[in-house]
């Protein structure tokens, strides 16, 4: 199937290709099709990859060499790919999810007049995603890398009409600009470091390294380096603040980037590049602390939240905290276990919302939803599937993935347990606190909306009924060891084989587990109890202005003045600087300089033209001048 | 040596013509015997040098010559036409 593979890619860029050039020419209504039709062939192609590596028949090879791509001196650059079962795992999520975000899309973006405009742009993202995890070296990742950013620019700023959809789309580049230099420099770094770009010959020179303290300098500049790129991608404190405005774009687009791409993309570059982090330890720390304290933060942003689609993003940037706190503790097969199962939960949170939003004509805040259970069943359960799994109740998909993160913080100290616990507990609550607010009680809205309540069609539900069949299911391939004696953690040894390292058996005792999953369940229930009595029994709503809020409470509404804070420590002192060097030095000096070379020139023409007298006999005696000192010139001297 | 001399203060001379007479004709004709006067250098260092091709080149010359004062003396016939007058002050339209 090697032969294929170029395919997976290039199917994708061929959808973008036509739907791009031939804009004008193809019905509104079949650019959808073209855009789903290229993603199911190479899906397709990615399920032959995927069925020879999860039985364990897939010869790992040498990475698969399209042509040479730069040559210059020492540099010696392929477009290649690097085929393994991590990459083919990316890809299956990739392409699958945003599969059936393409089709859910055909239907919601039905009556949009760029409608051949986004799907040309969807196609181009899940192009770039599946370059970025299918290079084999740091440059063509990069290339993905950079094609993401683009993408979600111009996915954010669909409806580019709007200034604010612009602005969030701006600062969604330039957030992702800041932490693409910080990869660049990591990448320039390894180049000067190893000499070469590929993965194979970077992580082995690494892994023969004797004497880990001697680099040790340059490990941690090029991993921390490296970090700051996942965190302007996957949104993590500070560069967190563009994923919630990213919210201005498209639902789909938002699930597309919050699941299936985009985010995953820093998660997956340290998965992928675990062999340097392995040797920087403190850089591991930096990542436990940083995810740790964007699970929380984000997570108690997230509880005031009243936009259905904010929560949801806040939602998302608190799990990404989880995987980063998973991968700082050294757990990266935890990390990447926890963005698939995030991938389906989260893939149909927001496709839910969608279709909540479609059915309440474009309505997104919560106070006004409540009681949609009955006028939309199969949004209400598969919503419910997905608000369960996030909350980790069992077996759903999130428990799995979620314990296993908890168990290895337990097993590095309970304070970290502690936390993550905390976080958890704060994801429950203000999910299930949009759960009831949308779903249960009565219905708040207008009468207008009432009567336009409807469940959405086929095509938008579909998608909604395998994501939650995944989120029900996707748990299975990790079990945890106290479950069952054969065959646990088989996503850990499917991931072993692309040379993820599989974390030694927890070394606490199967009793000791049993409790703390007790204890977090027990806890997340009792959470879920005193949402469903706060928001249920008693109808308490979110307070309709923000002076009616308490101080804690604005603050989190608020979004801990964040945004403000940057404002005013980053944007303002530029303005600032701005000002002063635009109304100083541009003005009185840049400016003058430049009319000053015009200005004299002019003057100078206009004082030298009266030489041309148009007398004759001027202009004849200075020829004859002029010969006489050409001829003393050359024979006198 | 003497014949040196007698070229420089004719080729003077009309240098001097061109210069500070105003009347076009009189210009033409100093023009006339600046080139007659590298005429006759030519001719005086032929027989020096006992070279016969300084003589064919003054051939050539007042050919060229009797060439230009045609078109010359054409053009100044126009101009004269035109504005009535051969003063090269006239002449003062071609400027700023």
């Amino acid at each position: 199937m090697m032969e294929f593979v170029w395919l997976i890619p290039g199917l994708p860029l061929l959808g973008f290709l036509i739907l791009s050039l031939f804009n004008k020419y193809i019905p509104k209504s079949a650019s959808g099709y073209i855009a789903s039709a290229m993603l199911l062939g190479s899906f397709l192609v990615v399920l032959s990859l995927l069925i020879p590596a999860v039985s364990g028949t897939l010869v790992a090879k040498e990475p698969f060499v399209l042509f040479n791509w730069i040559q210059a001196g020492n540099l010696n650059l392929s477009l290649s790919f690097q085929i393994d079962n991590l990459s083919i795992w990316f890809m299956s999520i990739i392409t699958g999810v945003g599969f059936l975000i393409h089709m859910y899309s055909i239907s919601y973006m039905h009556d949009d007049e760029g409608v051949t405009r986004y799907f040309s742009y969807l196609n181009l993202f899940i192009f770039s995603m599946l370059l970025l995890v299918m290079g084999s070296n740091f440059a063509v990742m990069f290339m993905g890398w950079e094609g993401v950013g683009l993408c979600s620019y111009l996915l954010i700023g669909f409806w580019f009409k709007n200034q604010n959809y612009n602005d969030a789309a701006k600062k969604a580049f330039i957030m992702n600009r800041i932490g693409d230099l910080g990869f660049l420099l990591g990448m320039l770094l390894i180049y000067h470091q190893f000499g070469t770009l590929e993965y194979t010959a970077v992580f082995e020179q690494v892994s023969k390294i004797i004497n880990p303290n001697e680099i040790s300098g340059v490990l941690l500049a090029i991993t921390l380096l490296l970090f700051v790129g996942a965190m302007g991608k996957s949104a993590q404190i500070p560069l967190y603040t563009w994923l919630p405005d990213a919210m201005a774009g498209p639902t789909p687009v938002s699930a597309l980037i919050h699941a299936a791409t985009m985010v995953t993309a820093g998660i997956y570059m340290i998965a992928r590049s675990n062999v340097l982090y392995s040797m920087a330890p403190m850089t591991l720390d930096i990542i436990f602390v940083i995810g740790t304290s964007t699970a929380i933060l984000a997570a108690l942003i997230g509880l005031t939240q009243t936009d259905i689609k904010k929560v949801l993003a806040y939602s998302t940037v608190s799990q990404l905290g989880f995987m980063f706190m998973a991968i700082g503790l050294g757990g990266y097969s935890a990390g990447v276990f926890h963005v698939t199962t995030h991938a389906f939960f989260k893939a149909l949170l927001f496709l839910g919302a969608g279709s909540v939003i479609h059915a309440m004509g474009g309505e997104q805040d919560i106070r006004k939803m409540g009681g949609l259970m009955k006028k939309l069943p199969i949004t209400s359960i598969t919503f419910i599937i997905a608000t369960l799994a996030i909350a980790g109740i069992p077996p759903l998909a999130g428990f799995f993935s979620k314990d296993a993160i908890l168990a290895l913080a337990f097993e590095a100290s309970p304070l970290k347990w502690g936390l993550g616990v905390f976080a958890a507990l704060l994801t429950t609550f203000y999910m299930f606190r949009m759960l009831f607010l949308t779903f249960f009680g009565e219905f708040r809205g207008t009468q207008h909306q009432k009567e336009h309540l409807h469940e959405s069609p086929l095509l938008m539900t579909i998608p909604l009924m395998i994501l939650a069949a995944l989120t029900l299911l996707a748990g299975f391939i990790e079990i945890p060891h106290v479950f069952v004696h054969e065959g646990s953690n088989w996503f850990s040894h499917y991931l072993a084989a692309a040379h993820v390292p599989l974390l030694e058996a927890s070394s606490i005792s199967a009793s000791t587990e049993f409790v703390l999953m007790g204890s977090a369940l027990t806890l997340v229930l009792l959470v879920i109890l005193s949402t469903y009595i706060i928001y249920v029994s008693k109808k308490t709503l979110p307070a309709s202005s923000e002076s009616d809020l308490s101080a804690l409470d604005k603050l989190s509404y608020n979004k801990f003045y964040v945004d403000e804070l940057y404002d005013t420590i980053i944007l303002k002192p530029i303005a600032f600087f701005s000002d002063i060097f635009h109304n100083i030095i541009e003005k009185n000096f840049i400016d003058r300089i430049v009319n000053f070379s015009g200005k004299s020139i002019q003057w100078s023409g206009k004082t030298i033209r009266f030489v041309q007298s148009g007398d004759v006999n001027t202009y004849t005696i200075f020829m004859v001048i002029g010969i006489v000192v050409i001829l003393f010139l050359n024979f006198i001297l | 040596m003497h014949y040196i001399i007698l070229c420089l203060i004719l080729f003077s001379m009309g240098a001097f013509g061109v210069l500070y007479r105003r009347n076009i004709l009189i210009i033409f004709m100093s023009i006339e015997l600046m080139l007659n006067s590298v005429n006759l250098l030519m001719v005086y260092f032929s027989a020096l040098h006992n070279d016969q091709s300084g003589q064919v080149f003054v051939f050539f010359i007042m050919a060229v010559a009797a060439a230009e004062i045609t078109i010359g003396l054409a053009i100044l016939v126009m101009i004269f036409r035109h504005i009535g007058s051969i003063k090269i002050d006239s002449l003062k339209n071609l400027k700023w």
